[in-house]
């Protein structure tokens, strides 16, 4: 009975992220077929800006709530994967002939090869596909590996400390990133930038005309397949043992779990995922730099996952849209000095828009504690409605 | 049901904030009742490290604007409105902020103060088909390769060139002391570039770099004398480089200091005041170089205190102003040889456009660069806290 | 003897050369920066010793100070400016933990840290917006920002001030938490919550104490830090108060003389790094070397130099 629910129950949740993902499409390319389209829904509208920054941020929210919600070890070494991840794609994805002109205060890149270039030229369908696909999971290959040896001192740390310690460790690597002797490789302070970004996968014509616009649904759909690879990993023995560990650690010790394995497998696949969106973050910038992987990034995302309510992805994910999009795009008028009439509207200038902002993080993390969702998922929600309606 | 409640509040303010995202997009569609109105979008940082040179880049273009605010574009009068849209310093902030501009229906985008944002928010105007024209971002990689980007000052190779040449010949340098900040592309590839022509002319450079948000550079100024520096070169941006001044001051340290165009700034001329340090600035504009708009600016300054502000308290003029106030007219210019508003007419008259400006004559190359020979240098007055003009140097 | 003159020939010849006063004008810098981070780290463990609360906020409200220094002393005098600015200072903590950190009692500690991140974001964002993101100039204190010699080298009051100062506070503070009924009562407080809540100690006094004098220490470290420093930028406090967190955790979490202690070995250390010859590249690393220090310290000997030994309570 259980088994057969859980799977009609997995096939919804397939279909709903299908839809989900057509519907990303379909309004991505509405004015492509359409003349008058609602300006919201042109393609320079910044809500796809929004979305391509959501579905980033959303993929480190959730790797981060893996870690803090669901192992209950708090990391604020985020930022220092996600640059890993941003500067693997970048160093890799870098065509040659692009190489002489982004690398030209060392003369040329140390890395003779490029990804893309290896699989047939970046201009090409399979050498675009295949070798940013490659570049992505080797993006979250090198954060994973560095994770497993800052794991070895580090994992042994309780709560706080172990936050300070993953910080400082994020600090660390953006001060070896910045290093200007690793230039050849890291181009230094200069950014890594004509690097394949979401809007090379759109498909276009002869006459390089736009056909198809998958500029939103590739990052989406990259970040889904990694969080519905997380979420299948929660649901998995593995995340009831993450769980428990979160509950108590002692107790889940003397029901056999062995404590030192889990948390570091649960610190190596949060930073996998976390180095994935880090390259997915070069992509959505355009360039990789180690300037804004700063501490602040951590909190943000920290924030993002407190909003949308520690142990539950997709209030992660919903927090992050209302996150990014509240900050960057609802908010923005509040920048501008406004006059209604002859009256101007006091307080508005730059700058307010963060002021009101982060009032607002406030009331969130002190009136309403939980965040949006609790723990409880999205599919949680119907299903207590469904027995309400019942009764 | 206090969780109902909870996530029916939340879910109110999500849809209150939407309704206001909404009503803020209608409104500027449906401007075209009013007088015809053409938008020029500003993309600067008013917040985080840069914003006290985006904020003085934007007076520029604001004074501009009260100076000139219609132009005529193929037998119309149109009203000009600048559209200001906060990038944050911060390349993960300026996407949003430059499809913000976008969706504003702006026809070309002036800006970015700092090359980076510009780098980051570029490829948004380009799927636009937006113009961009750079006014003080000086990095190369900004306009190379992006059809899209133009600018109208110097580039960091020649800005370093100059300087290395002027303290080749003015103090005879022989070591020089370079220090920036890490990670800063600005900083470091100006000091990449002054090296080359440092050593190239046979001198000696000895290279440094500070982490972000340092604040005691005196353990760095010991070095310098120390390391028996002729003179210290420091590409940084305004705040450090008032730190570092003000530090110099009161150590005492008399070799000279050479600087880019950051430091020719209000804020850094204040902190050489009553000190005996020696500062040489390269840059875009020299204060008296136009009375007319020296006295325009400087009245529009003080008789507006946000702008005044702005400026960091005084009315003394930053070279990005007169940058800015160029930017503004270069745009109008590109309008008019188009004879049109719409983005990808201005996109393709810009490139051909020439224009006298009061930082020089400005005409642009086939790669979107300004065709540029001069810089100023200048020198800070340390009895009355002004700037003198030292020398005009050309690229040779 | 003629052995014994040439020897101290030689120390005079060397104490007077420049490589020495180039190391005198370093111990000089770290001395000022490290005494700086001791008397924002004293503010970090006393909150840390009793509400096991990094709090993040701390550092920002060491900004707030500065920028308070600034406002008010372009329209009052120094000596009126200055005290109202230390009270102000304690006033904004007093409040900060009754709104943002009070309610949070009862809840998990990662919140409280949370809301203590979300503080900072807060008080960062009001400086950019009243200050415009413009760096401020703090104005110059007759007596602390003048220059005196030190075997050669020049430094400001403040910096010889600083020193004298933090040893100063810290046997006042020792004495005061081990002498004084209130210092009892943190002292109790820090050992068991619940416990000295039941004894009859009105925890709520003894945490808003706590703030009060932390954030004192920050007004008064503020005067100093910036009276050296000019520059008041919105993100001033940040690196201060990480490395002045790392100073706490360094030299025992909860003991100040400890933090004391690391916050000058830290000082002293950093500048040595910023000061070691240019061609070796490595001034780069003065913070992550500030880091390392303290994951090595968390990873070897995690109580810090002076701490207690944490006993786990199942």
């Amino acid at each position: 009975m259980i088994q057969k629910k859980s799977k009609t129950g997995t096939f919804v949740a397939l279909g709903c992220i299908i839809l989900f993902l057509a519907l990303v499409v379909l309004l991505e390319n509405l004015s492509l077929f359409m003349d008058n389209v609602p300006k919201l829904l042109k393609h320079t509208s910044p809500l796809f800006v929004v979305l391509k920054k959501t579905a980033v941020y959303a993929l480190a929210a959730v790797s981060m709530n893996l870690l803090t919600g669901f192992t209950g070890l708090f990391s604020l070494g985020q930022a220092g994967f996600m640059l890993l991840g941003a500067y693997t794609y970048a160093i890799l994805t870098v065509p040659m002939e692009n190489k002489a002109q982004v690398y030209y205060a060392f003369g040329g890149s140390a890395l003779k090869f490029s990804l893309p270039d290896l699989f047939g030229g970046a201009d090409t369908t399979h050498g675009l596909i295949l070798g940013v696909l490659a570049a992505i999971i080797l993006a979250g290959v090198v954060a994973t590996i560095f994770a497993w040896f800052i794991g070895l001192p580090v994992l042994r740390l309780k709560s706080d400390y172990l936050a300070i310690a993953t910080l400082g460790f994020a600090e660390i690597i953006r001060a070896i990133f910045q290093w200007q002797k690793l230039g050849p490789i890291t181009n230094g302070a200069n950014m890594i930038n004509k690097i394949p970004t979401f809007s090379s996968f759109n498909i276009e014509n002869e006459a390089g005309k736009v056909v198809l616009r998958l500029s939103t649904f590739v990052p989406f759909l990259l970040a889904i397949i990694c969080i519905t690879i997380i979420v299948l990993l929660i649901n998995s023995s593995y995340g009831r043992a993450f769980k428990a560990i979160r509950e108590d650690e002692i107790a889940a010790e003397a029901m056999g779990i062995n404590l030192a394995k889990h948390k570091r497998m649960s610190f190596c696949i949060s930073s996998f995922f976390a180095g994935i969106s880090g390259a997915l973050f070069a992509m959505f910038v355009n360039n990789a730099q180690a300037k804004p992987f700063t501490t602040n990034l951590t909190y943000e995302i920290l924030l993002i996952v407190v909003i949308g309510g520690i142990g539950s992805v997709s209030g992660s994910c919903i927090a992050t849209f209302l996150y990014v999009a509240c900050s960057e795009w609802w908010l923005r008028f509040l920048d501008t000095e406004t006059a209604i009439g002859d009256f101007k509207v006091p307080l508005l200038r730059p700058g307010f828009r963060m002021v009101v902002f982060s009032i607002v993080i406030m009331v969130v993390v002190l009136f309403f504690r939980r965040g949006i969702m609790g723990n409880k998922e999205l599919p949680d929600l119907f299903k207590r409605k469904r027995k309400g309606a019942a009764k | 049901m206090k969780k109902f409640i909870s996530l029916s509040l939340a879910l109110i303010m999500a849809l209150a904030l939407v309704a206001c995202g909404g009503d803020t997009s209608g409104e500027t569609s449906g401007d075209q009742t009013a007088d015809k109105v053409v938008k020029i979008g500003v993309f600067e940082p008013a917040s985080g490290d840069s914003a006290s040179g985006g904020k003085k880049e934007t007076l520029g273009m604001q004074y501009a604007n009260a100076e000139t605010p219609t132009v005529e574009i193929g037998g119309v009068t149109y009203q000009v409105k600048l559209e200001i849209a906060d990038n944050g310093s911060s390349t993960d902030k300026a996407p949003t902020a430059a499809s913000d501009l976008v969706a504003k229906d702006v026809a070309i985008v002036l800006g970015s103060y700092g090359s980076g944002v510009s780098m980051a928010g570029g490829p948004i105007f380009d799927e636009a088909g937006l113009a961009a024209l750079g006014v003080t971002c000086t990095n190369p990689n900004v306009t190379a390769g992006n059809d899209y980007y133009y600018r109208i000052c110097f580039l960091d190779p020649f800005q370093g060139t100059v300087l290395a040449n002027f303290g080749m010949e003015k103090f005879e340098a022989q070591t020089a002391y370079c220090l920036g900040e890490i990670g800063n592309e600005y900083d470091q590839g100006l000091i990449t570039f002054f090296e080359q022509a440092f050593t190239a002319a046979g001198g000696k450079v000895v290279k440094d770099s500070f982490p972000t948000n340092n604040s005691d550079f005196t353990s760095y100024l010991n070095k310098a004398k120390s390391e028996g520096a002729d003179v210290i070169f420091t590409p940084v941006s305004i705040a450090y480089a008032t730190q570092i001044i003000t530090q110099a001051g009161s150590l005492g340290i008399e070799i000279p200091f050479l600087g880019s165009d950051t430091l020719d700034d209000n804020m850094v001329l204040e902190a050489t005041k009553g000190t005996n340090i020696q500062l040489y600035v390269s840059t875009f504009y020299q204060e008296g170089g136009n009375p007319e708009f020296d006295a325009g600016i400087k009245e529009y300054i003080n008789s507006n205190s946000t702008a005044k502000d702005a400026n960091g308290g005084n009315d003394t003029i930053s070279a990005v102003t007169a940058m800015g106030y160029d930017a503004y007219y270069v745009a109008l210019e590109a309008m008019k040889a188009a004879g049109s508003v719409e983005p990808d007419a201005v996109k393709a008259a810009l490139g051909a456009v020439t224009y006298t400006g009061v930082s020089g004559d400005i005409a642009f190359d086939e790669i979107g660069d300004a065709i540029r020979d001069t810089a100023y240098i200048k020198t800070a007055n340390t009895a009355d806290g002004t700037w003198t003009l030292e020398t005009v140097q050309k690229a040779n | 003897m003629e052995y014994i003159v040439s020897v101290w020939e030689c120390i005079v010849a060397f104490f007077q050369g420049e490589t020495v006063q180039y190391i005198i004008s370093i111990l000089l810098s770290g001395i000022s920066v490290g005494g700086q981070y001791a008397l924002i780290a004293i503010g970090y463990t006393m909150v840390y010793g009793i509400l096991r609360l990094i709090n993040f906020a701390h550092g920002d409200v060491f900004m707030v100070a500065g920028l308070m220094g600034v406002y008010l002393s372009a329209s009052l005098p120094l000596y009126v400016a200055i005290p109202l600015v230390i009270v102000m200072t304690a006033v904004l903590a007093f409040c900060i933990e009754r709104a943002a950190y009070k309610p949070l009692r009862s809840a998990p500690r990662m919140s409280v840290m949370i809301s203590a991140i979300g503080v900072s974001y807060l008080l960062q964002n009001m400086a950019t917006y009243i200050t415009g993101a413009q760096p401020m100039t703090y104005p110059t204190i007759s007596g602390l920002s003048d220059t005196v010699q030190i075997a050669g080298t020049p430094t400001k009051w403040a910096v010889l001030l600083t020193p004298v100062l933090v040893a100063v506070l810290v046997v006042g503070l020792t004495l005061l938490i081990n002498k004084t009924k209130v210092g009892m009562a943190m002292r109790a407080v820090s050992k068991d919550f619940e416990t000295a809540q039941l004894m009859g100690i009105k925890i709520n006094t003894v945490i808003s104490v706590t703030f009060v004098i932390g954030s004192v220490l920050a007004a008064v470290g503020s005067v100093l830090y910036f009276t050296n420093y000019s520059a008041v930028t919105p993100t001033i406090g940040a690196l201060p108060g990480l490395k002045a967190f790392v100073a706490a955790v360094f030299g025992g979490i909860g003991s100040i003389p400890g933090a004391v202690i690391g916050a000058f070995i830290i000082g002293i250390c950093e500048t040595i790094i910023k000061g070691l010859p240019s061609s070796w590249d490595v001034s780069v690393f003065s913070d992550a070397f500030t880091f390392a220090l303290l994951v090595i310290v968390l990873v070897f000997k995690p109580t810090g130099l002076f701490g207690e030994k944490a006993t786990d309570k199942v």
